[in-house]
């Protein structure tokens, strides 16, 4: 017990420091703890600056007093290791128990203990805390925005159908697998296109569609029978020629007339909103924005001059001007370069004018991907016999792509966060319904509880598709 | 029809305002095997790779199997599927396994049925011995292993030619045999071969006739033995001494 020096704490007397140590850590996160939750001063009697610092003081005595290398104990090296290396961390992490401590009494407060929920007006928010009230009567606004009540049941649908088909891709067996990247990049989204356009907008409409798939599935079944070698030309002309028949020749003018009465009832564009048109216009941007992209990065790399200064000129437009603007143009300015009786749904405005302008992005991401591969694959390709679209399919762009997959998801959560600002040509979206609720004189004074709401929401999205992104990038990991 | 499976003739080239390859003239019988050899930067791996054009050149003109290379892309690609080549940094694609590596040309490029590809495949790659390597990926593979692959890679496009890029100077030094014993055995399976290399030991055992190269320009053609035993050239002399 002689040599206890507290200068330089070792292993001859550890558990007489270790157990000060402790002591003296324990008890500053006590003081904290108390003052925090309970509004209890211990060391009142102190002067008020002195009572301030005291706990860092101690606690930082006291882990001073326990960084005692080989201890011998697992617990300790481990708490050694991770937080209190030296004293300038040791200061960070109590810097950050005590922050955290402080902080957690008036979230919980906020969020929980002094939150309203119950009842259907602004009347039960008279506590401190969140009115989550508003955001139940609000609900259906910020999921659905104006789209009818009784017609809401069309959009689960959808969603509950589309979420389903695009889970499919994981129960394929070996045997479909092959068809997974068709299916995805070609025949879902027309499915999923179908649905928004026909099935969630309805109305007349909704009949076209149901001479389509008529069509479609009579040629698929009639398909079985033609030889392999027409059926490029077949699948084209077909269908085409069975959706004119049944529109123009089997189905009179009266029975169109007829069925419309029974049709879906149509919802304009306009009337979409909240997390659904959220989901709807990132879904569609995603999608669109991709291969467009793609094909720019190629191009900007090509070797025909006038391929390669075009995409060039398109990603440098489109990167060089801000969302918002080509969002206004696309609403007030594009509409007049169109002829008089030509109409496009101001919804598909902006989802190609948001495709257009994540695709230069993402052209320049997937540039950044071909370029860091090294020349020798071109060579081993080219060497092979094959040409430029087989040498990109099967030799650079699995590569490429692989290597970009960060980068990618990067643009696409970019992406989803900018949807929001559809409001500029009057889409409300979640975060434009949140604007539009809380200047209801109704419901005046909970913003904070919608934007929450949002945020959480958002982050939700966001996470999922980054944890997405990682889990693809593992997947498609092969030893270099 | 002649035998002559390569003709190059006047044949410049330029990176540039720099000349690196001068007045090439050559000629290649079917089924030879021809050593190039020289010091570095003469210009040899330059004139392999304008063989099947992954290089361009500017004046006179190669012919292959009895086309010329022009700028007709439809054609280069065609000539590509019949010579082969193997690269010094291997170059195989590292998403694929050793086996996919090998069937994707033949199955892309030529059509084959997919279990006819995979059956030649594991035929050369047998050849080579690393066939029980089938399902691995390149990266998990040695360098001499993967030089082999690389090589069983060109043989499934069964080409004409096979033309090799140093093809031993990326390898450690005791891997270099194995690389060395699947190049002797397709010689021997009678392939017209063009082989940049150092090792001189192989173009002894091989070759039909060496060609010193340097500075751009063939300096001395000749039967192996002659061009071990008299050298004509005082460049090829040096070269000599200073490599054996």
């Amino acid at each position: 017990m002689k040599n206890l020096n507290f200068l330089q704490p070792d292993n001859k007397n550890l558990s007489t420091y270790l157990y000060t140590g402790v002591t003296l850590v324990s008890l500053s996160i006590f003081i904290v703890f108390l003052n925090s939750f309970f509004g209890k001063d211990l060391i009142s009697f102190l002067p008020e600056t002195i009572s301030f610092l005291l706990p860092l003081v101690l606690g930082f005595i006291g882990l001073h007093l326990i960084r005692i290398d080989y201890s011998g104990l697992k617990f300790l090296d481990t708490v050694n290791k991770n937080i209190n290396t030296n004293n300038f961390n040791a200061f960070l992490s109590l810097l950050i128990v005590f922050v955290v401590i402080k902080s957690l009494p008036p979230l919980l407060s906020w969020f929980i203990i002094d939150a309203n929920i119950a009842g259907d007006s602004k009347d039960v928010c008279t506590g401190n805390g969140a009115c989550w009230t508003y955001i139940k009567i609000w609900f259906n606004r910020f999921m659905y925005g104006m789209y009818p009540n009784p017609e809401q049941w069309r959009i689960n649908l959808s969603f509950i159908a589309l979420g389903f088909l695009g889970c499919l891709g994981f129960f394929a067996t070996e045997k479909f697998k092959k068809y997974l990247t068709l299916y995805y990049v070609v025949i879902y989204p027309v499915i999923a296109f179908f649905f928004i356009f026909f099935f969630i907008s309805g109305g007349p409409i909704f009949f076209d569609f149901s001479y389509g798939i008529i069509a479609a599935v009579i040629s698929i079944v009639l398909g079985f029978f033609i030889p392999s070698k027409f059926k490029m030309y077949y699948f084209i002309i077909v269908p085409i020629t069975f959706y004119i028949l049944l529109k123009y020749v089997f189905f009179y003018e009266e029975l169109i007339e007829l069925g419309k009465l029974e049709a879906l009832e149509w919802v304009e564009t306009g009337a979409w909103g909240g997390l659904s048109l959220t989901f709807i216009v990132s879904f569609f941007c995603l999608i669109f924005c991709f291969p467009i992209g793609l094909f720019l990065s190629l191009g900007r790399r090509s070797d025909l001059p006038i391929i390669k200064y075009i995409s060039i000129g398109m990603i440098e437009f489109w990167r060089g001007v801000p969302l918002i603007t080509v969002l206004f143009m696309s609403s007030v300015m594009f509409p007049m370069f169109l002829p008089e009786d030509m109409f496009i749904d101001k919804l598909v405005r902006v989802i190609i004018a948001i495709s257009l302008f994540e695709a230069a992005y993402v052209a320049e991401v997937i540039r950044g991907g071909l370029q860091a591969l090294p020349r020798g694959q071109y060579d081993a390709a080219k060497s092979l016999g094959m040409g430029y679209w087989k040498m990109h399919i099967l030799v650079i762009l699995p590569q490429a792509l692989k290597l970009v997959i960060p980068g990618i998801a990067n643009t696409f959560l970019a992406l989803v966060k900018d949807t929001p600002l559809i409001f500029v040509v009057g889409l409300l979206e979640i975060v434009g319904m949140l604007n539009l609720a809380k200047t209801n004189p109704e419901w005046l004074g909970f913003a904070m509880e919608g934007y929450v709401f949002a945020s959480v929401l958002f982050f939700i999205i966001c996470y999922a598709m980054s944890k997405y992104s990682y889990n693809l990038e593992q997947k498609y990991k092969t030893e270099r | 029809m002649s035998d002559k499976i390569i003709q190059i003739s006047e044949m410049n080239k330029w990176f540039g305002d720099f000349q690196v390859l001068k007045n090439i003239n050559l000629e290649v019988e079917k089924n030879k095997k021809i050593v190039v050899c020289g010091p570095s930067g003469s210009g040899k791996s330059t004139l392999i790779r304008c063989i099947n054009r992954l290089e361009e050149h500017q004046q006179g003109s190669i012919i292959v199997d009895g086309n010329e290379l022009t700028e007709d892309t439809k054609d280069i690609e065609k000539i590509r599927a019949e010579v082969g080549m193997v690269f010094q940094q291997f170059n195989l694609f590292p998403h694929l396994s050793i086996l996919d590596n090998c069937t994707l040309a033949p199955i892309w490029v030529k059509k084959m049925p997919k279990k006819e590809a995979e059956d030649l495949a594991l035929q050369h790659l047998e050849k080579v011995q690393i066939s029980d390597q089938a399902n691995k990926y390149p990266g998990q593979l040695s360098g001499g292993q993967q030089q082999r692959c690389a090589i069983a890679r060109a043989l499934c496009m069964e080409p004409k030619i096979m033309l090799f890029d140093e093809p031993t100077s990326a390898l450690d030094p005791e891997m270099i045999k194995e690389v060395l014993d699947a190049m002797v055995n397709l010689a021997k399976a009678g392939m017209t071969m063009i082989v940049v290399t150092h090792e001189m030991g192989f173009a002894k055992e091989v070759a039909d006739e060496v060609i010193f190269m340097d500075e751009g320009m063939i300096v001395e053609r000749a039967e192996t033995k002659e061009f071990f035993a008299n050298p004509k050239s005082d460049r090829t002399k040096l070269f000599l001494s200073q490599i054996l």
